[in-house]
């Protein structure tokens, strides 16, 4: 099938050149037919990607190693939940994700805009599939999934044992899904520009795609942190890594983009703005996917770099930004402002303001990002910065904007009066004044940390303006239906799904950053090194190794600890963590020392989530240097037995090969059970994190207020407004 | 059978592609898929205004909320109230028009 696959490529390819020409002539000869025509290339993509996918998708579920991509992904003993995953592990693999990803989600822009802005559909389609053409055809000539080896081997390389976690079956799609979806928002603004047609209507009919995106995106960094989190054995959630920030900075952006396109659609202002950052947020997405692709910068998440790849994204990239600049300064005229700012103290003021601030944030990471590059550049060596760089510039700003999160909710569009304003602002500036309070009293040490004070009282100014929002809508809904409260409260959000879901949103983001301030600036961590039977103290607790474990087995060894953690004499939790070695394929490590000295470790942490904190835990026992002398007397005499073997009939030589296998394989347990009855000591990092669980709360309220603002509006409101609007004209005119 | 599949695959594309300018009749390049024929195109002018009035709708009920909920006083609501629904008269008369010489 793999001759199939790769048909499906070059027929995707083609049609997909066919498309934009047709697409192109469509639209500058006025034929619909053409128009059409190319629309339906994108959704024969969509067909031709699904079944390039599954093919690929059935070669790693039947272990089919005639696949490069198969044998040095998956193996036959990697798990079936694993080996779905593994498809886009690889370069190839994930390339095809995109080219799927983006056709699917393409297909559905068009299909839903055929009736409508009909002057820039054929460009966005033109612009759609220039972006299917590109990576279909980075697919073919330098990422091909489909290529194959006439030698299989008999067994593959196996996942990266960091790679098998349960995330892994959804961060990478989320991810690309928001990469994917805001190409849609960046042809149909490109479209509108080369048309001219730039008034609110391109984002009347992308909006949805770029709230879905913004959603899936953030899914998939939060994700990505609980990935971290639990599985890279270090205990943040967050490291400022490359490939984090490269899908951080489009989020941010398109956060922006989402709040200033109201002002646009009410105002008619803002137009080169809107306009310029979904194009910056079109070309930060594809930024973000070469950052993956080209390992350029030094992360654990970047592919091998590729020279022809890189040259290929550095291309697309320049022409997205040339094109896209290009056009802005052709139609300047047009993207006048219809209308200004009436006040300073008005929604659209406080809007601006956090789009400035967005922006300053997407800045400062871009720059800390590329910092490594810029420093080649100029002193001819890449200067890493890591976390501490970032912080003076993004706490600050983080502050700004969750206090802006809670100004806009409470404040009015156009025009507001002092009276209102303080009326409004009474109770969350209470709610922030009472958290100081309490936290300068009962806190002690809190001073220590002025900016984790100043995001607490920040986010309760957030909550209370949210909740305080909810209240009143409730309070008038009630007021004007006298439905019970909690019908009430649902009935004003079903029909201001826009408005109570952003609500919704900046409580949950203000949830989220209380987690961040917390368990960064109150996090207690050590390391132990310890032997059965030891304790060690840490905020408190006593946590005392109790036991090893040791598991062998054919995929890979395992060793374990279980700690007991108490706090004044009462047990608080059991912690059970590993630390699992995966063989090398490496013979040169020798046959028993490939099961020891491999570097393809995975580790397992032990963790107690609670509400008000985390106690977490990974031990490291990356030392088995007691174990090394009898290693190393294995490998001497299993190669001298196989020597041996290889010089026997081939007939004889299956047969002992196998039992000398067999043996090794004791040998290997019994050595790994050493840990268990000849423990040595072994390192522990202990830490215990205040509040983490409030980040991942909140990102769960930021995804459902998502989730509300995505849902189409009913029907019946819609009407509801129709109707007063032609009730108001016909008074107007009848005066 | 790969063969086959890819020429299957092949033909689905082409029948695909290719329907617009089979529905259009001989001439092709002219014509729209009989679904679509259904429905005449809106003119840009008239797409505009549809899109700044369903806008304006928004803004009406987003500032009527805005007062029901208190954020807005009367006198800053009766303001902003009237500078709305006089814009939403105007994308009305404006929308009238287009439709009309549209019509014509």
């Amino acid at each position: 099938m793999a001759a199939v696959g790769r048909a499906l490529l070059i027929l995707g390819l083609v049609v997909a050149i066919y498309g934009v020409g047709a697409s192109l002539y469509g639209a500058r000869t006025g034929q619909r037919a053409w128009v059409d025509s190319g629309r339906r290339c994108m959704y024969a993509i969509a067909g031709l990607m699904t079944f390039a996918f599954l093919i690929i998708e059935v070669a790693f579920l039947r272990s089919d190693f005639s696949y490069t991509i198969v044998s040095g992904a998956s193996s036959t003993t990697t798990p079936t939940f694993y080996k779905a995953a593994a498809v886009w592990s690889t370069q190839q693999g994930s390339l095809l994700l995109w080219v799927w990803l983006l056709s699917v989600w393409s297909t559905l822009a068009l299909f839903l805009t055929r009736r409508r802005v009909r002057e820039l559909v054929p460009y966005a389609t033109a612009i759609l599939l220039g972006f299917c053409t590109f990576f279909t055809a980075l697919a073919i000539l330098f990422a091909n999934p489909f290529s194959t080896t006439a030698n299989p081997p008999a067994e593959g390389a196996g996942l990266d044992p960091l790679l098998r976690h349960t995330t892994m079956m959804i961060h990478p799609p989320m991810v690309y899904t928001g990469y994917t979806m805001l190409a849609i928002p960046f042809a149909f603004a490109l479209a509108a520009l080369i048309t001219g047609r730039l008034n609110a209507e391109w984002i009347q009919v992308t909006r949805r795609f770029a709230l879905a995106a913004w959603l899936c995106l953030g899914i998939g960094v939060l994700l990505g942190a609980r990935w971290s989190y639990t599985e890279l054995g270090w205990g943040g959630y967050w490291a400022w890594d490359p490939v984090e920030n490269a899908a951080l900075m489009p989020w941010l952006l398109s956060t922006a983009f989402l709040h200033s396109i109201m002002i646009q659609e009410k105002r008619g202002m803002l137009k080169v703005w809107n306009v310029s950052l979904i194009l910056a947020t079109g070309t930060m997405a594809i930024i973000g996917t070469f950052l993956v692709r080209s390992g350029i910068l030094s992360s654990i998440h970047a592919f091998v770099s590729d020279p022809t790849l890189n040259i290929s994204f550095v291309a697309l990239i320049a022409v997205m930004i040339i094109t896209s600049v290009s056009l802005v300064i052709y139609r300047r005229a047009d993207l006048r402002s219809e209308s200004r700012l009436d006040s300073l103290l008005s929604r659209e003021a406080v809007f601006l303001f956090q789009n400035m601030v967005l922006v300053a944030l997407t800045a400062v990471i871009f720059w800390f990002t590329f910092f490594p590059l810029i420093s080649e550049a100029i002193t001819g060596t890449q200067q890493s910065v890591g976390p501490p760089a970032f912080r003076p510039y993004v706490v600050p700003l983080a502050l700004i904007i969750v206090l802006l999160s809670g100004i806009g909710p409470i404040i009015a569009w156009r025009r507001v009066t002092l009276t209102n304003l303080r009326r409004s602002f009474a109770f969350p500036a209470a709610a922030a004044l009472v958290t100081l309070v309490v936290l300068l009293t009962v806190a002690s040490g809190v001073w220590a940390h002025p900016f984790a004070l100043l995001m607490f009282c920040f986010a309760a100014f957030a909550l209370a303006a949210v909740a305080q929002e909810f209240w009143r809508g409730v309070r008038a809904r009630r007021a004007m239906t006298h439905e019970a409260a909690p019908l009430a409260l649902v009935s004003l959000v079903r029909r201001n799904r826009r408005r109570y879901g952003g609500y919704t949103v900046h409580a949950g983001l203000a949830v989220l950053l209380i987690g961040v301030a917390a368990s960064s600036s109150f996090q207690h961590s050590r390391y132990a090194t310890m032997r059965p039977g030891q304790s060690a103290s840490i905020d408190g607790y006593n946590v005392r190794y109790v036991k090893p474990t040791a598991t062998p087995s054919s995929e890979k060894i395992s060793f374990g600890a279980v700690l007991d953690v108490s706090k004044n004499g009462h047990h608080v939790t059991t912690l059970h963590t590993s630390y699992g070695l995966y063989p090398s394929q490496d013979p040169s490590l020798g046959v028993v020392g490939r099961f020891f000295n491999s570097g393809s470790v995975e580790s397992r942490i032990g963790l107690d989530a609670g509400f008000t904190h985390d106690i977490w835990t990974v031990v490291n026992v990356g030392n088995v240097s007691p174990l090394q002398a009898d290693i190393t007397k294995g490998d001497r005499l299993f190669a001298s037995a196989m020597s041996t073997v290889s010089k026997l009939p081939p007939a004889q030589q299956q047969g002992r090969m196998n039992t000398l296998f067999l043996y090794r394989d004791q040998l290997v347990g019994e050595l790994t059970r050493r840990f268990v009855t000849h423990p040595w000591p072994v390192q522990f990092l202990l830490i215990v994190s205040p509040l983490v669980t409030w980040l991942w709360l909140g990102g769960i309220i930021v995804g459902l207020g998502g989730l509300i603002a995505l849902w189409p509006i009913p029907v019946l409101a819609r009407r509801r407004v129709r109707s007063a609007a032609y009730a108001a004209r016909l008074a107007r005119e009848l005066a | 059978m790969e063969f086959l599949l890819v020429m299957v695959a092949a033909a689905a594309v082409i029948v695909i592609v290719s329907a617009p300018f089979r529905r259009g009749g001989a001439g092709g390049a002219g014509g729209t898929g009989a679904a679509e024929a259904e429905e005449a195109p809106v003119k840009p002018d008239v797409a505009d205004l549809e899109a700044a009035r369903e806008a304006k709708y928004r803004e009406i009920r987003d500032a009527e909320l805005d007062h029901q909920t208190g954020k807005l006083s009367d006198e800053d609501f009766r303001l902003v109230d009237d500078a709305l629904r006089a814009e939403a008269i105007s994308i009305l008369r404006a929308l009238d028009r287009a439709k009309g010489s549209q019509a014509r």
